[in-house]
């Protein structure tokens, strides 16, 4: 008789066994039922099978480096829930991440919709920084026409901000 | 109870049944959103935890489409409460489990619910009776714009929507019907069907137990990609999907009254009479029978006004829904009498079924 497949989170006998199609690419998660239940597979609220896909495509053997500098988290820490830690672990984990979007959705680059009024605000943001950077130093060095003229400009800018509502930090 | 005022008013799902909905119970539609900088929930201290669920719960009460929201810490309600919002599909399980600092805030109408703290800061959804993709991504898409208004959400041009799993990456956007399939699992072909549209990159699940045999014969379809298509896009192709799946079942319905009709009649008049004088109902065969009724109406056996009752009974037949109504925690045993006994009342005076084949026209 052939070996009965092996949990692939745990190693104990599998017996529950699901294939999913993506991309053309037939995945396959063999789970033992302790596992299964604690994925929720018998509970029918929000079982992801792309979310057990990760955790079986990731090499729990493979050297761990890298920490989200933001954040703390590690390497070992995605790897064993396939979840990050806050929005910078997307830069920090670049490399473990991008050959796994492939296989995961339709594409790898985002299409859809953008926050635009985070972003105008974000952009406003900014050129008020610069602004008064350029600012201090026209009145350090004495260039007072130039500091007249970044001085209307950061009000302009101001009041195209006060339109976009900055949220309260 | 600070949850009695919501179960009082009417709701998107539990008012609004009509002939719309005859095969698309429901359209749902959720956006997974995260605060720009912000630790993502399971990675946050108390303290963080607490200090995001205030900022999105300013936010959210801010917004235009959330006049007086439902406004609950899930740390306060009890074990009960959290499960009937679950079987209202208003919060998920893993939020009614999750540890302090979760919260939800529901419109109104149930149509707009924010879950805060969940696997996302944010998990926006918003919920429509019947087949109502457009009308639905519409909504959640207004929604989403007024919060970004006072929110700076963690964004990437190249990766979108930053989310905690990178399966939910980019639109964070997961577009789902509640789709009642009866004829489909009397004749067998649901598991066709799912491995059909699991290819198409959907997945199907079952609303009341798992695979082709979930009870009340009703299923959940969604997308299971979020990056790499626009939210247009994703939801068109849902919508492609349900409409051959609801193009299969009308013909799954055809061929049976067509092969054998007094069979099927048959299964809708026993499940009248089981619900009008049984004693004691597990909730499958419940929902079961349910289904068949409800089967029942669309094929003009029963008076189409019996479609809200069903729908409603779908929903407080559930073991949270019976425990609520009488005020504490009950023994399952006891459950099911209880389910019985408020089956047999609803359905006494629901008009009988009248069973003639459809003539031709
Ligand atoms: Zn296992
Ligand atoms: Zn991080």
């Amino acid at each position: 008789m052939a070996s009965p497949l092996k949990c692939d989170i745990c190693d104990k006998p599998a017996t529950v066994h699901l294939t999913q199609i993506l991309n053309n690419q037939a995945h396959k998660v063999d789970l033992c039922e302790d596992c299964a239940r604690a994925k929720g597979i018998t509970d029918t609220s929000d079982f992801s099978l792309a979310d057990l896909l990760i955790k079986a495509s990731l090499n729990p053997e493979a050297i761990d480096s890298g920490t989200c500098e933001q954040c703390g988290f590690t390497q070992a820490d995605f790897k064993k829930n396939g979840r990050f830690g806050c929005p910078a672990c997307y830069d920090a984990f670049r490399g473990l991440l991008e050959p796994m979007l492939d296989g995961m959705h339709k594409g790898v680059v985002h299409t859809g919709k953008v926050p635009a009024r985070a972003l105008e605000r974000k952009s406003l943001h900014d050129r008020l920084a610069k602004l008064e950077l350029d600012l201090t130093d026209a009145v350090k060095s004495e260039r007072f026409e130039d500091a007249a003229r970044y001085r209307d400009e950061i009000n302009q800018v101001r009041q195209a901000a006060g339109r976009t509502h900055p949220p309260k930090s | 109870m600070s949850i009695s005022s919501l179960l009082a008013t009417p709701s998107e799902l539990t008012d609004s049944s009509s002939t719309k909905t005859a095969i698309v119970l429901m359209t749902r539609i959720r956006l997974a959103r995260n605060l720009a900088g912000q630790h993502f929930p399971g990675w946050a201290d108390k303290a963080r935890r607490a200090a995001i669920l205030a900022q999105c719960r300013a936010a959210i009460a801010a917004a235009p489409q959330m006049k007086k929201p439902h406004d609950l810490a899930i740390d306060r309600l009890s074990e009960l409460e959290r499960l009937i919002l679950v079987e209202r599909h208003l919060i998920s399980r893993e939020l009614s489990g999750s540890k302090g600092g979760a919260g939800a805030m529901i419109s109104h109408d149930q149509a707009i619910s924010v879950m805060i703290n969940e696997e996302d800061h944010l998990r926006i959804q918003v919920l429509r009776a019947g087949f109502q993709l457009k009308r639905a991504w519409n909504a959640i898409d207004d929604f989403d714009s007024a919060l970004e208004e006072n929110l700076d959400y963690a964004f990437s041009p190249n990766l979108g929507y930053l989310t905690t799993c990178p399966t939910n990456l980019g639109t964070g956007l997961r577009a789902s019907a509640m789709m009642h399939l009866p004829a489909l699992i009397i004749s067998n072909q649901m598991e066709k069907i799912v491995r059909a549209v699991n290819q198409l990159g959907m997945v199907v699940r079952g609303l009341f137990g798992e695979g082709s045999d979930a009870s009340g014969s009703i299923f959940q379809i969604s997308n299971q990609t979020t990056l790499g298509e626009t939210e247009e896009e994703i939801i068109k192709r849902l919508g492609t999907v349900l409409n051959s799946i609801i193009e299969h079942e009308l013909n799954a319905r055809a061929k049976l009254l067509e092969a054998d009709a007094n069979k099927l009649f048959d299964k809708i008049g026993r499940a009248y009479g089981i619900l009008q004088n049984s004693h004691v109902l597990s909730s499958s065969e419940a929902m079961n029978l349910l289904s068949l009724l409800r089967l029942g109406v669309d094929l003009k056996i029963l008076p189409d006004s019996g479609r809200a009752l069903i729908d409603r009974l779908f929903i407080e037949a559930q073991p949270g829904h019976l425990q609520y109504a009488r005020k504490g925690e009950i023994e399952p045993a006891q459950r099911d009498i209880l389910r019985a006994a408020l089956l047999r009342t609803e359905f006494a005076n629901q008009p009988k079924p009248s069973f003639t084949l459809p003539g031709p026209n």
